[in-house]
């Protein structure tokens, strides 16, 4: 019921796909750190995020360069309110009644303007749209706070020195910090799980018609630019609402953590490596990855200074933990090449022939 | 059924002119609302240029969607490629470049300038190889790839040249600007036009005049039929591609110059300004290419002069003004 009759469908996949979400639930008890919080709260975040990328390139085929401006959009909503407006809760309110339509409808515009011709047309557009919002969140510093970003307070309640249970209770704290991870934790949970709805459902099926043969579903009837455009605003409003939870969590949005086009490959790269078009690539994708970004530069700066320590060539400035994208590109390259079904697709293969 | 004698001539394709008018009109209506006319001048000058060297990057662009039905996102990289691959040229021979001698300065420019198309299109015929070969006719996997070759190839320059700055100057000959009048036309747009113009003229004479241009505007037309009538279309992408890519190099140097710096961003830059300009001409039309980066030019500078803080969305605006006008762009080839 839960799933939306589209189950895991691989052992493996399950027994995986429920280590994460359990790992995901207890963190805050069992990974207390501060780095290993960011972490949890980082995946929660990209899986719902790269979970709605996933609804426009694998279920409609359709490659967007703009997930990263709805995603920043629903970022500076909230920040921008919660600055201007102080820390209560009627400006988080505010942001979300802002920046949640603000995402739909510039959705909306880009999707009539250019879905109505081809996947390619969508993609240019959606670049150079992109890539100008880009310029104008960090020009407008009056707004936006400009390359600086804005920081801003929590409500009371969500803030780290608001003690809900005290240590000696259960032998454990609840503060202002965890009950936000649970908000961001369940918030994400839920996109997902309606996500997983929303793909099942008949239009979801549309979609895939869509992806697979346009030209056949439109001889049936559908209204493919509708389709199409409706799960562009649908992805949209996804990603704005886990923009917004970012923010919460950072209590800053600024250009780096919300816009950059570095973070537009990074969800590329996630939906690639969990696999397009299965909604649960997007949790696998998102936690492989993030766990390798977080723990693997680390690993790239050890050697990089062995290697410049060895007196090779090149070889520092191409492990320097800085080009850690280059290496990232080659592996966005080889997995589109090699593995174009991703983890889940090849879990479930692997279940298949099996049985 | 009607009958067409032999002797009568083929119908003429109908000619479509408004697109072609569409820079003039616009340069004539900025004349009242910029008022001096020696301002307008220069600026319609520095159009003109600016407008000459995107095209020559776009042209690459063009050719290869046109013909292949590849949109390369990676076009940027041989842009970059090709400014870093002219700093090898122009930095150790900066005496030469500073000397104040037409002759020397011009023995620095042509060896930087084809440098950069060489290794341009040398790395135009990897790229084609290893990520493009195994992946045509399946768009979603070629913006895929291509965006991946993009960043790799950034990111490798990133390594090699670190993340700073490099300062090109222009060479002393070229520097300042023939004064007629009242108006000053600074001596490098004037190089940049005069190139632009030759490299559109030299794509037009050839797509238009030789052997080789027919079969590239056959398969543009109907690639199964080129292919039928025994001609292998593989070979020609493969030129094709490697010189579009020349092109995007002899791009990279022009715009190094014009701004005189290099850095390992501009291709991820240039890339949106070049999709911009693309897709205003109708994505596989060389004149509607041509005319599209005028535009995008004229805009950038009568913008800039008029409404400084409309510059920065200027482009997005006029390509959604030109897509509300003509849904796939100003001229369509074909109607893929």
């Amino acid at each position: 019921m839960i799933l939306s009759g589209d189950p895991p469908r691989s052992r493996a996949l399950s027994i995986l796909l429920v280590v994460i979400i359990a790992a995901l639930a207890v963190a805050p008890f069992v990974f207390p750190g501060a780095k290993a919080m960011n972490v949890a709260t980082k995946i929660c975040i990209f899986a719902a995020l790269v979970a709605s990328y996933d609804l426009l390139l694998g279920y409609t085929g359709s490659v967007s360069f703009a997930h990263t401006m709805f995603y920043g959009i629903g970022s500076y909503a909230i920040a921008i309110a919660l600055y201007s407006m102080g820390p209560t809760w009627t400006a988080v309110a505010t942001g979300l009644a802002i920046g949640l339509p603000l995402a739909a409808l510039l959705a909306l515009c880009i999707g009539l303007f250019s879905l109505r011709v081809e996947a390619i047309f969508f993609a240019m557009i959606t670049l150079a749209v992109a890539s100008a919002f880009l310029v104008l969140a960090s020009q407008l510093s009056w707004l936006t706070g400009g390359e600086d970003g804005r920081s801003f307070q929590l409500p009371e309640l969500l803030r780290p020195g608001t003690v809900l249970i005290p240590k000696d209770w259960f032998g454990f704290a609840i503060n202002g910090r965890t009950l936000t991870y649970y908000i961001i934790f369940f918030a994400c949970a839920a996109m997902i799980l309606g996500l997983l709805r929303v793909v099942n459902s008949p239009f979801g099926r549309v979609l895939q018609a869509v992806r697979e043969n346009r030209f056949r579903a439109e001889a049936l009837g559908y209204r493919t630019v509708f389709h199409l455009t409706y799960a562009n605003c649908l992805a949209a409003l996804v990603a704005a609402s886990a923009g917004a939870l970012n923010a919460l969590w950072l209590r800053y949005a600024g250009p780096d953590t919300s816009l950059s086009f570095s973070i537009m490959l990074d969800i590329l790269l996630m939906v690639v490596i969990g696999g397009m078009g299965t909604m649960y690539g997007a949790i696998i994708g998102a936690a492989i990855f993030i766990l390798a970004q977080n723990y693997l530069q680390a690993l790239m700066s050890v050697a990089s200074n062995a290697a410049a320590d060895a007196g090779l060539p090149l070889l520092p400035g191409l492990l320097h933990p800085d080009r850690w994208l280059l290496w990232l590109g080659l592996l966005f390259i080889a997995s589109v090449y090699f593995f174009p079904t991703g983890i889940v697709g090849r879990l479930r293969s692997g279940a298949r022939q099996s049985t | 059924m009607t009958d067409i004698a032999a002797s009568d001539a083929l119908p003429k394709p109908k000619r479509d002119l408004l697109p072609v008018l569409l820079p003039v009109i616009l340069a004539l209506a900025m004349i009242p609302l910029i008022g001096s006319g020696s301002s307008w001048v220069t600026l319609t000058m520095a159009s003109l240029a600016m407008g000459m060297m995107i095209f020559i990057m776009a042209s690459g662009l063009t050719l290869v969607f046109g013909l292949m039905d590849v949109l390369n996102f990676g076009h940027g990289a041989f842009i970059a490629v090709g400014a870093y691959i002219a700093t090898l040229v122009l930095l150790p021979l900066a005496s030469w470049v500073q000397a104040d001698s037409l002759l020397l300065n011009l023995a620095v420019l042509a060896p930087a300038a084809l440098a950069a198309m060489a290794v341009s299109g040398a790395l135009g015929l990897l790229f084609e190889r290893v990520l493009i070969l195994p992946i045509y006719g399946q768009h979603l996997k070629q913006i895929l790839m291509t965006t991946g070759g993009l960043i790799v190839a950034e990111q490798a320059l990133y390594a090699l040249w670190g993340p700073q700055i490099i300062p090109t100057p222009l060479p002393t000959s070229l520097r300042g600007s023939f004064i007629i009048g009242d108006v000053a036309i600074s001596k490098y747009r004037l190089l940049a036009m005069l190139v632009g113009l030759a490299v559109f003229l030299g794509i037009q004479l050839v797509l238009n005049r030789t052997k080789i241009g027919l079969l590239i505007r056959a398969g543009v037309e109907n690639r199964e039929m080129v292919e039928a009538l025994g001609y292998r279309i593989r070979r020609l992408f493969l030129g094709v591609f490697m010189t579009g890519s020349g092109l995007a190099g002899l791009g990279g140097i022009m715009w190094a110059l014009y701004r005189e710096q290099v850095h390992a961003s501009m291709g991820n830059d240039l890339t949106v300004l070049v999709f911009i300009v693309v897709i205003i001409g109708g994505l596989d039309s060389i004149g509607g290419c041509f005319i599209g980066a005028l535009l995008v030019a004229m805009v950038a500078n009568y913008g800039g002069f008029l409404v400084p803080k409309l510059a920065l969305v200027s482009n997005i605006l006029l390509m959604v003004a030109i897509l509300m006008w003509r849904p796939r762009g100003l001229y369509a080839v074909t109607s893929r």
